[in-house]
């Protein structure tokens, strides 16, 4: 974006056959990476292409096991995090390092070694935050504690942190996988303005659309290796795409919308209310009806009470009030198994932790809604060959792929974890689907073989819940679109009238 | 009757008496805690601080508080060895935190490694040669009311309240309690920002054995002036529940330490005026205050809103996911 960086010039950033293995996979193969002075180089590939990996090493994080790092032509070795914040060099992790109860700015300070043993007066490093805030147009409250901040907040906290050791290189990590549209154009204005300071950005994404926007180069990894680096002006999103995946991509598969006139509603939400894991109103009476054959989508930044919405229908937490309401009759409070036994079928967000359990096989947790129930079960005993039957059917139709069917579940790759999880459900023959984040953290392979599973249960008939924080995915799928904001629905809109800009607003809590 | 003889005013004094070692014991706790090491040995190194000390009077010749303050240092010391197990497990070596301090209790505690050597060196049944008696700060001990309560008290019970001076003032003032909380709270934040987790995990865990043992030598030096194989009798795991009680806050483990002194010392208290009721109904007060604590703040809603350090009990490792 500057004008000004010139090719000849001595790299700000030259890493040079980095090599970094992890028990069981080399997650960075003789990596070689250059990013100049006063650039935004993107680093795209796909989740586990080693992107993260190849951060940390920059930032001393990680040792890498082979290879050199030479920051401004200067060799340099980094032993900490401190090594690289000494030669210039900050990172803002994917998740975030910061301590939620300390206030931001404690946080901003922590670890500065040039601040005095006694600490300054808060009041004066509050005022030395509110000026770097002002400078880089980032306003945040230096008094408030983290855990009161919204997660675009907790971004700018981070940055700030990074700008006030006088970071002269950035690495940011998926920085826009948590902020709406609109706190992401804000992220690339700060980015702007940085690097016009001659501070050089290392962007980290997956998102092709953003880099295209945003990098002046673009460095792609697939499999722990250098694909190449391209000039972000002469290369075209498909070219990009080709590179990270290693074939041709068929973009987001995405349905047709339909308008829903009549039909038949298979789940009503009525007035529910749920309360978070704090005891604080997480769900704030939330109606929507779904019908057959239709996929509702919930948009909302993560955080917004998309889980406990989840939950409260499936049945895995309390509803303080309302109803939810199958073909008519409305499910017990709190019964996961009444919302089973009634065609509610979960795929939970977090899939090792509440969709499998990860050290059972793949076969028992494909029978885990069914085991009570003939064939599967008869007079309370289970039968091991209908099990490894069922199985085996159901792997080959939803092409899992795992060494057997006894392989424990934890062993697979997330795509296939998923597939389990979306094969059992679908195989109970549910009324509705209830799916949160169905995409998160899968490759671009796993996540189209999981949307076209949806798009065709809702073609078979089945009402579908998609609660998603990846925006371009409920565009795809949805045919309507609810926005929701601190456990309410700020508004509903049919995808055809769907417009990015007014439902990132609603996303962000501006009245629709 | 003198003011000074009324039951509020003794019992308000001895709650003070009989707290102190658990301001101590607490405090330490406290910082190891704050820095996300939970160690459940405070009672095996309590009695190691009670064993250890008691030798050091009766082995040590010289002036009264010289000897006290070194036979209290020597137990102080002797609890910070037993806590550098704790911190080698747990913090290098990434042992689980519960099994590892219940081990240090089970090895340094009653029966264990205190009683080896109390017995060894024949301690049980000598009267000590030095103890703790209560100073008339300022000559203002006879002083109606507040005399008793906060002038004439043993020089352990006004390091205690330096102690939670410097404690308040150290998390909250300096630069390194900050980095403390910050380990205690995320240790990945603490990291990145450039500070040595293990080095501060360590040296907390450290200066809580410290503690401990100081905790445990007021027992020997100025509550029984003796030794008997565990004599701290539970103390340790009331410090423990204290820490929770308070919330993790050094003023608040001060108001709970004389808390539980209260219940402690209501026993003597009123059997000296002739208040006849079942020992044991008084000597279980503490444990009951203790069960019903931490029951209280066990349930998940507690634990979500008590401020707990974050990362409490969990070991980090950079490179680990
Ligand atoms: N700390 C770690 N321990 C073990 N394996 C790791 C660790 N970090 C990354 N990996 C593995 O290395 C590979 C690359 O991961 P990562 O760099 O996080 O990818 P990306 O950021 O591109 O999604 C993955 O297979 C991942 O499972
Ligand atoms: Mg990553």
């Amino acid at each position: 974006m500057n004008p000004e960086v010139t090719a000849g010039a001595v790299p700000a950033v030259a890493m040079r056959s980095i090599t970094k293995r992890f028990p069981g996979v080399l997650a960075n193969d003789s990596v070689d990476f250059e990013a100049r002075e006063g650039e935004v180089h993107a680093l795209l590939g796909e989740n586990g292409a080693g992107k993260s990996t190849l951060a940390s090493i920059l930032t001393g994080l990680y040792r890498p096991d082979a290879g050199d790092i030479e920051i401004y032509g200067r060799r340099v070795e980094f032993h900490s995090p401190r090594d690289a914040m000494a030669a210039g060099v900050s990172m803002v992790h994917q998740h975030f390092r910061l301590a939620a109860s300390l206030t931001v700015a404690d946080n901003i300070v922590l670890g500065h070694q040039a601040a005095p043993w006694l600490r300054a007066s808060p009041r004066t490093i509050e005022s030395q935050v509110t000026d770097l805030a002002r400078r880089y147009r980032m306003p945040v409250n230096p008094t408030a504690r983290i855990w009161q901040l919204s997660v675009g907040e907790q971004q700018r906290v981070e940055i700030l942190k990074s700008l006030y050791r006088g970071a002269r290189i950035l690495i940011l990590d998926e920085p826009t996988s948590l902020l709406t549209p609109q706190e992401a154009d804000d992220l690339f204005e700060t980015l702007r303005r940085m690097t016009a300071e001659g501070r050089t950005i290392v962007f980290v994404s997956h998102k092709l659309e953003e880099l295209m926007a945003v990098s002046d180069r673009v460095t792609v990894l697939r499999g722990g290796r250098v694909v190449g680096t391209v000039e972000t002006k002469s290369t075209t999103p498909p070219q990009l795409a080709r590179m990270m995946v290693g074939r041709e991509v068929v973009f987001a598969q995405s349905k047709e919308a339909h308008r829903m006139e009549g039909g038949e509603v298979v789940l009503e939400l009525r007035g529910i209310s749920a309360d978070g894991d704090l005891g604080i109103k997480a769900v704030n009476d939330v109606s929507l009806a779904i019908k057959a054959g239709e996929i509702v989508g919930i948009a909302g930044v993560s955080g917004n009470g998309q889980r406990e919405l989840a939950e409260a229908i499936s049945g895995a937490r309390r509803r303080s009030a309302g109803d939810v309401i199958v073909d008519g009759r409305s499910l017990r409070n709190g019964d996961p198994e009444d919302a089973i036994a009634r065609g509610i079928a979960h795929v939970p967000e977090d899939r090792l932790g509440t969709g499998v359990s990860p050290s059972l096989s793949v076969a028992d947790n494909l029978i885990l809604k069914s085991h009570r129930r003939a064939p599967i079960a008869t007079r309370g005993i289970l039968r091991r060959q209908r099990i490894a039957a069922n199985a085996k059917q159901l792997m080959s139709r939803f092409s899992v792929s795992a060494p057997g069917p006894d392989t424990p579940t934890r062993l697979l790759s997330g795509g296939n974890v998923q597939k389990v999880v979306l094969a059992r459900e679908l195989s109970s023959r549910p009324r509705a689907i209830v799916a949160a984040n169905p995409t998160r953290g899968l490759d671009v392979g796993a996540t189209e073989s999981v949307r076209e599973l949806l798009i065709k249960a809702a073609a078979g008939g089945v009402g579908i819940l998609l609660i998603s924080e990846d925006l371009d995915e409920v565009l795809a799928l949805a045919d309507r679109i609810a926005v929701i904001y601190e456990g309410r629905i700020a508004g509903v809109v049919p995808r055809d009238e769907a417009d990015v800009q007014r439902i990132g607003l609603m996303m962000a809590g501006a009245p629709a | 009757m003198n003011v000074n003889d009324s039951i509020v005013v003794v019992l308000a004094a001895s709650a003070i008496f009989y707290g102190t070692p658990l301001v101590f014991a607490a405090m330490g706790e406290l910082l190891a805690e704050r820095s996300g090491v939970l160690n459940l040995g405070v009672e095996g190194m309590m009695l190691t601080g009670a064993v250890t000390a008691f030798w050091a009077v009766q082995h040590l010749s010289g002036p009264d508080w010289l000897v006290l303050l070194l036979a209290t240092m020597i137990g102080g010391l002797a609890a910070l060895a037993v806590s550098v197990i704790h911190a080698v497990l747990v913090v290098g070596l990434r042992a689980n935190q519960i099994v590892s301090g219940l081990a240090l209790t089970i090895f340094a505690g009653a029966t264990g490694l205190s009683s080896y050597v109390g017995n060894v060196a024949r301690l049980g049944g000598q009267p000590a040669h030095h103890e703790y008696t209560a100073i008339n700060v300022l000559g203002l001990a006879d002083v109606p009311v507040l005399g008793p309560i906060l002038f004439h008290q043993n020089a352990l019970v006004y390091a205690s309240w330096a102690l939670v001076l410097v404690a308040l003032a150290y998390l909250h003032r300096t630069r390194t309690g900050l980095h403390v909380r910050a380990v205690g709270e995320s240790p990945q934040t603490a990291d990145v920002m450039g500070i040595d987790v293990a080095r501060y995990r360590y040296a907390h865990t450290l200066a809580g054995g410290l503690l401990a043992g100081v905790g445990g030598a007021y027992f020997s030096l100025a509550i029984t002036p003796n030794w008997i194989d565990g004599m701290t009798s539970g103390a340790g795991w009331i410090a423990i529940a204290l820490v929770i009680f308070a919330f993790w806050r050094p003023e608040l483990t001060l108001a709970g330490a004389y808390l539980f002194g209260l219940f402690s010392s209501l026993g003597f208290v009123l059997q000296a005026r002739q208040v006849h009721l079942p020992p044991e109904v008084f000597a279980s007060l503490p444990y009951l205050m203790t069960v019903v604590v931490l029951v209280a703040v066990s349930t998940g809603w507690a634990r979500q809103r008590l401020g707990a350090p974050a990362a409490l009990g969990t070991p980090y490792v950079r490179e680990e996911r």
